[in-house]
């Protein structure tokens, strides 16, 4: 394990992470910090990476941002654990979860 | 690198603010209207006022193209009973639709005169709401030759609870054919078109501008509106608008009673954008405002709760059958077309069904059976209701993701498991400024549309209300010249805006977010005395006199965040004060007082009013149906109107 410097930080928000960006197909555009209801979002400083989630706690989930991205996969939602849906398969029986990571 | 603490595990330091600094530097807008939002209501203010000759500004808090309520997307266009597939005359719903009282029968008659106009323009801008692509060949309620699609919804009775499958004569549809009076549309569409049209049009966007107050002339509270005082959210820029009309269109107020960003971030339904700005900056230059007693239970999406469209069932699922954990069929209503749209259960249905579970003969949980409808039926549900509706396309495109199907799944659904909601939770939404017949407050160049009309804040009303707002305020421009705005107010305002910035500790907003909403869970909320209020004028005093002074913001954005609390503090006092006057219940208007219990007594059968004068708080009052008759006067004021209507 990689010995990294530990810093005193505060807990983050719940959730911290509202979306996953992609890095290998986001391009840093900044479309989702322009459509952000709320200014969840910051673009990166350094040009052409995905932006920073710097408001979390703001999102309410419209949806904008992920909807909107020109780059389809390079943003999505990351549900926090208790806002995850349950289902019924109808020929099984079986209860499944929105396990996503 | 995503995250915040990335960037202090990497570089050891935060991230710079992206966005030039401007505390303090003023920017000076001269224009003929101010649109303040830049919501559905506000979009449509701005296109209507244009294509009547004024020069138009908006000033949004978010971003014009996916701002408010319904930027996201909307799935139904209720109440457009002039649609030309409506088996219902326009003004003949609209009296069914006002037959109750407290409800602004001005917006009503606008609505379902003029909302088929307002979609049709839609279109005409690029907003879909035709199947044009045959995706929905075969669905109930498509019409083959338009491709309009009507939903269940209203189909039977003006009304989405138990009695929506009662059917409700109209005599203008004498053989009971379904009444057609709402449609299907592909909302997402909507408002990327409605910017392309405003910028089109030659409309100033401002975006990240909240509008913290409105200039009145020679800074006089109750004079003509001016003007009003902005500030940018991301440079902290100042910003002084000069008009001579302005029109609200800022919505209700949805976290005024909760603020709880943990567990499921900011999520009451609405974005923390919506905080009573309107209502509040409208009371403090003087209008008077009316139904501000009422407030709405929160039933859903506060992060204790699920969100909204997280189960079948308990929202907009057309169609679906609700069945017990065996796949047993519940006495639920489907919110289709067997049912009228009804969304729940009456109280006998449910009475059956509570029975039904303690003797064994259902199980907990429940289910939306989506694989047990018609495929195309599924298909008008999950793709396009759930696809185009505001905020649940990233729902159903999530679910997708991790291997839902529908044609395979059943969804489960909250009801019963899920515990209440507490009835201290509530939407300060509800009331606003009292309007006439030209959308006009009591203060000359002040205008408003949408929900600030006290009114439902659904879409299509948004748009409808908006669009004859500014119609109206850009005939008023073409009467006066621009007022005289007050240098001592505006550096008074300033001075409000900027004290935030001015400390670096204290109290932020989030602290001073949820202090105010505890204060209106305890003294405004189920139980109401005046002892209890008068307790929650002197916490919101204490509030304003302790803990506001202390109030600090790191960032132009946290400074907006901050003022905007300072909207919902005042939004609380209009709200208390006006449930002290009211001092008797009322079931319309969810107001239920310990001390005066008798409901709805006839010498109460009025809209009170509360407004300022010299600071000072004044009630008064309107008769019910102020508003008079209401085809006679849409008809008196719109003589030069020419819509779909009048061609009949």
């Amino acid at each position: 394990m990689t010995q990294q410097k530990t810093y005193a930080l505060p807990n983050t928000t719940t959730p911290g992470s509202n979306v996953i960006f992609n890095p290998a197909k986001c391009n840093g555009c900044n479309h989702c910090v322009e459509v952000c209801q709320c200014d969840v979002y910051i673009p990166n400083p350094v040009k052409g990476k995905p932006p920073v989630i710097l408001h979390p706690d703001e999102c309410w989930y419209c949806g904008c941002c992920v909807n909107d991205c020109p780059r389809p996969g390079a943003v999505y939602f990351n549900w926090p654990v208790q806002q995850r849906a349950y289902w019924m398969d109808k020929k099984t029986g079986k209860i499944l979860r929105d396990s996503q990571t | 690198m995503t995250r915040w603490h990335d960037f202090i595990e990497k570089d050891g330091k935060a991230p710079a603010w992206p966005y030039p600094i401007h505390y303090d530097k003023e920017q000076e807008i001269e224009t003929d209207i101010l649109v303040i939002g830049g919501g559905i209501a506000g979009c449509w203010a701005a296109i209507a006022a244009a294509r009547n000759g004024a020069k138009v500004a908006i000033a949004e808090k978010g971003d014009v193209s996916r701002s408010g309520a319904g930027g996201p997307g909307c799935d139904h266009w209720c109440n457009v009973p002039a649609n030309p597939l409506s088996n219902v005359d326009p003004d003949e719903w609209a009296s069914a639709m006002a037959n109750m009282p407290y409800c602004n029968g001005i917006g009503i008659q606008i609505q379902c005169r003029e909302d088929w106009d307002t979609l049709v323009e839609m279109e005409d801008m690029g907003g879909k709401i035709r199947d044009t692509k045959d995706e929905y060949v075969g669905a109930k309620g498509r019409d083959t030759k338009s491709k309009i699609m009507i939903s269940p919804r209203y189909t039977r009775n003006v009304s989405f609870g138990p009695d929506a499958a009662d059917r409700r004569k109209f005599k203008s549809n004498p053989q009971d054919k379904l009444n057609n009076t709402v449609i299907r549309v592909w909302g997402t569409t909507f408002k990327a078109a409605l910017k392309k049209e405003c910028k089109k049009l030659g409309v100033k966007i401002f975006d990240r501008v909240m509008i913290t107050s409105l200039l009145t002339e020679k800074g006089v509270q109750g004079a003509r509106v001016v003007g009003a005082t902005g500030l940018n959210g991301r440079t902290g820029e100042f910003m002084i608008f000069k008009s001579k009309a302005s029109i609200v269109a800022t919505a209700g107020d949805w976290s005024l009673y909760l603020l709880n960003t943990e567990l499921a971030g900011y999520n009451t339904f609405r974005s923390r954008t919506i905080t009573g700005d309107g209502n509040a900056m409208a009371f403090k230059a003087g209008a008077e405002l009316t139904l501000m007693e009422r407030t709405g239970d929160m039933h859903l999406a506060t992060g204790f709760k699920h969100t909204w469209y997280g189960g079948a069932g308990d929202a907009s699922y057309e169609n679906v059958p609700i069945v017990d954990a065996k796949g047993k069929r519940l006495p639920w209503p489907t919110q289709g077309w067997e049912d009228g749209g009804a969304m729940r259960p009456s109280q006998k249905d449910m009475e059956k069904i509570l029975a039904g579970l303690k003797s064994g003969q259902y199980q907990l949980p429940f289910f939306g059976d989506f694989p047990a409808m018609k495929d195309i039926e599924r298909s008008a549900t999950w793709d396009l209701m759930l696809g185009e509706e505001s905020t649940t396309k990233n729902i159903t495109d999530s679910y997708e993701r991790a291997g839902f199907n529908p044609s395979k799944h059943l969804l489960m659904n909250f009801s019963l498991i899920e515990g209440n909601t507490p009835t201290q939770w509530r939407t300060a939404g509800g009331g606003g400024p009292m309007v006439d017949w030209n959308l006009k407050t009591t203060l000359d160049g002040l205008y408003v549309a949408g929900e600030n009309t006290f009114a439902a804040g659904d879409h299509s009303y948004a748009a409808a209300t908006g669009r004859y707002a500014g119609r109206k305020a850009a005939a008023y421009t073409k009467q006066v010249a621009q007022g005289v705005v007050s240098k001592q107010q505006i550096n008074q305002e300033k001075k409000r805006v900027y004290a935030p910035i001015k400390r670096t500790s204290g109290i932020d907003w989030k602290e001073l977010h949820a202090g105010i909403a505890k204060a209106m869970q305890y003294f405004c909320s189920e139980y109401k005395t005046d002892l209890l209020l008068n307790m929650g004028l002197d916490a919101l005093k204490e509030i304003e006199e302790v803990h506001v002074p202390r109030l600090y913001a790191l960032d132009p954005h946290k400074l907006m965040r901050a003022v905007e609390d300072l909207s919902l503090l005042t939004h609380g006092r209009i709200i208390i004060n006006a449930a002290l006057a009211r001092k008797t219940s009322s079931r319309m208007l969810n107001h239920f007082r310990i001390d005066y219990p008798q409901l709805d007594p006839p010498e109460w059968d009025k809209y009170l009013t509360i407004k300022l004068a010299n600071d000072k708080v004044k009630i008064g009052s309107k008769p019910q149906r102020y508003f008079g008759d209401m085809v006679k006067n849409y008809e008196k004021y719109n003589k030069d109107y020419t819509g779909v209507y009048k061609r009949k």
